[in-house]
């Protein structure tokens, strides 16, 4: 061990040069990570013109203009529209996640039930499913029911638990609550339901909040499902809503209006990562430990 | 017990209890009622397997062998989505494009989330801010709006364009032309590094560290240690990098739709598998023909995980022989 100390204190000049690559190189990657999204926000003051051509990241005369021209709305559509219909579909998602894979997960991780074996793995076997198998099928089903054009076809596998993630997520963790709780609980007379209400989900909280968040981030970006399915720019989401700012020659006559929502549109997810970024990275680093 | 047992052990429910000898279950009398409420927590996936995966996927299969616009009966044709798919220059084009895509965009993605991972495992102050900021753009880049943002900054005359015209490399911007557009959503796709990389750093953290210390004293250096140590202890969280950033890869859709104003060009420069299957299938209302699209492109996920697993046998280290 004294070695090893003798070693440090000779070497402390080594070490400090490589505290400054270090520091450097990820000061480096700091700055590309972050051009874009810098970028979006100085754009967002610049007049339509400059968007592209100009090289400073933020301009010397900020406007407001791109923002104030966003409470108009477009094609006689309040923007507000679009977030309240996003806000709605991701609500609507994170409580449909939260019961389904709950008591799913509860199941899994709990209960000593014939097939669960079997039931588990299948359900691991979906996460690696490309949903567009599931598209056109889907479709056909939900155009048959009379679906199209509301939020159903969108929001009813999440009260179906097909979002496996968030199951193998919450399974992992209600695996290593300590049996011992529920056993007592078992004594005391307390059924399934019981427990998982008043044991097992309040213990779970760093799960649940990490789904939630993930699932709240995942519908408001979400694109594909808003694109087949909602075909009314009422009923649009802020990915579609977005989407009428771009004209069909690519380039949008108020590119600055579409800068300015493309940044309004971002705002939500990126406080959601400021106020919650521990659970969002710890749930993320748990997934690769799983399998 | 490194993330390699954990994964392992924890793919399996049973694996932490031992499984209760048949006399003995038959003699609780708590059997039945366990069944039935393990059956009843579960009803609402079983639910949504059964109606919305595994229905769905059979009838996909048979919409494949049919001829289908959502509104005629669907008219049995046998293979022949599947020959006029073959012979398709859009289709051979879409898998081209998706191939360089996958082929291209995860390993240098996965090379960079390695990468930055070994830099970030080291503890030095900001550690943790310098991981949150890496990850932020995974959680973003699907949007939308960074699809605006790509467009514009890869457009002929932004950013891109002119620091490569000053060193006298002028294509014009990347999304007007075709040789260099996939390049763009390329560059999207590795820019979200961060999810990877706190995976791969989790592993890491894994690492016993008196194996370091141990080898140091050897006289192995930094190269060796990381290929004799580093790599091999990590090598279930790579593997399991590898197969999802593969797999959700070939799935690529709002990015390229975006990117390229909807058109998945210019000239079909991104006409991804899924952005074609969707131009079939909901433009052309070539229901039949789609659902074939998606049968080939699930054949073509099933062969790289069937190959991945077969291959991890050679690289893939699990402790204790776990496997």
């Amino acid at each position: 061990m004294s070695a090893i100390t003798t070693k440090v204190t000779d070497t402390v000049g080594r070490k400090r040069a490589g505290s400054l690559a270090w520091h450097l190189g990820a000061l480096l990657i700091l700055a590309v990570i972050l051009y874009p999204v810098a970028w979006v926000i100085g754009a967002s003051f610049k007049p339509s013109k400059d968007i592209i051509n100009s090289l400073q990241l933020f301009p010397g005369h900020p406007i407001l203009s791109n923002f104030k021209g966003l409470a108009d709305g477009i094609a006689d559509i309040g923007i507000w529209t679009f977030f309240e219909n996003s806000l709605f579909y991701a609500v609507g998602a994170v409580v449909g996640v939260l019961v389904s894979c709950s008591l799913t997960a509860y199941a899994f991780a709990r209960i000593r039930f014939a097939g669960r074996n079997l039931l588990f793995s299948l359900m691991i076997g979906t996460l690696l499913l490309p949903y567009h198998v599931l598209l056109i099928p889907q479709y056909v089903m939900f155009q048959k029911l009379g679906w199209i054009n509301t939020y159903a076809p969108l929001l009813v596998g999440k009260y179906l638990a097909t979002e496996a993630f968030f199951v193998f997520l919450m399974v992992q963790f209600m695996r290593n609550l300590p049996r011992e709780l529920d056993e007592a609980a078992r004594l005391d007379g307390c059924g399934h339901l019981r427990i998982y209400w008043s044991i097992v989900l309040p213990l779970c909280r760093p799960a649940l909040i990490t789904s939630a968040i993930f699932t709240f981030i995942n519908a408001w970006n979400d694109f594909m499902g808003p694109l087949i399915y909602l075909n009314e720019p009422g009923k649009y989401t802020v990915s579609l809503g977005l989407m009428m700012f771009r004209d069909s020659d690519g380039v949008a006559a108020n590119y600055g209006g579409m800068i300015a929502m493309s940044l309004v549109a971002l705002l939500p997810v990126l406080l959601f990562f400021l106020a919650f970024q521990r659970y969002l990275i710890d749930g993320m680093a748990t997934s690769g430990l799983k399998g | 017990m490194g993330p390699a047992v954990t994964l392992v052990k924890d793919s399996l429910p049973a694996a932490r209890e031992p499984r209760p000898v048949a006399a003995d279950a038959r003699r609780r009398p708590g059997r039945r009622r366990e069944n039935l409420a393990g059956y009843l927590f579960m009803s609402p996936w079983i639910a949504g397997f059964l109606l919305l995966t595994a229905g769905p996927m059979v009838a996909s299969l048979y919409f494949a062998f049919t001829d289908y616009n959502l509104f005629n009966t669907p008219k049995w044709v046998g293979f022949d989505n599947f020959t006029r798919m073959f012979d398709d220059p859009r289709w051979q084009k879409s898998v081209e494009v998706t191939a360089k895509y996958v082929v291209i965009g995860t390993p240098l993605k996965l090379l960079l989330a390695l990468g930055v991972a070994l830099l970030l495992a080291q503890s030095r102050r900001g550690q943790a801010f310098y991981r949150a900021a890496f990850y932020a753009p995974s959680l973003i880049g699907a949007s939308v709006s960074v699809g605006f943002v790509w467009r514009s900054l890869f457009s002929d005359g932004a950013v891109v364009d002119r620091t490569q015209s000053f060193f006298g490399w002028h294509v014009g911007g990347w999304v007007g032309n075709a040789d260099w557009v996939l390049y763009c959503l390329v560059a999207l796709t590795v820019w979200q590094f961060g999810a990877p990389m706190v995976i791969f750093l989790a592993g890491l953290k894994q690492v016993p560290r008196e194996l370091y210390e141990a080898a140091e004293m050897d006289g192995a250096g930094p190269l060796r240690r990381f290929w004799n140590i580093t790599l091999p202890m990590i090598s279930p969280v790579l593997f399991f990098n590898v197969l999802l950033e593969t797999i959700h890869s070939f799935q690529i859709f709002g990015s390229a739709y975006v990117v390229s104003n909807t058109q998945c060009g210019p000239a079909d420069a991104t006409l991804v598998y899924t952005c074609y299957l969707y131009q079939q299938g909901f433009k052309n209302a070539q229901m039949g023909f789609a659902a074939a699209m998606a049968w080939m492109l699930l054949l073509a996920v099933a062969l790289v995980t069937a190959v991945l697993f077969w291959s991890q046998k050679k690289w893939v280290h699990y402790e204790e022989g776990a496997r």
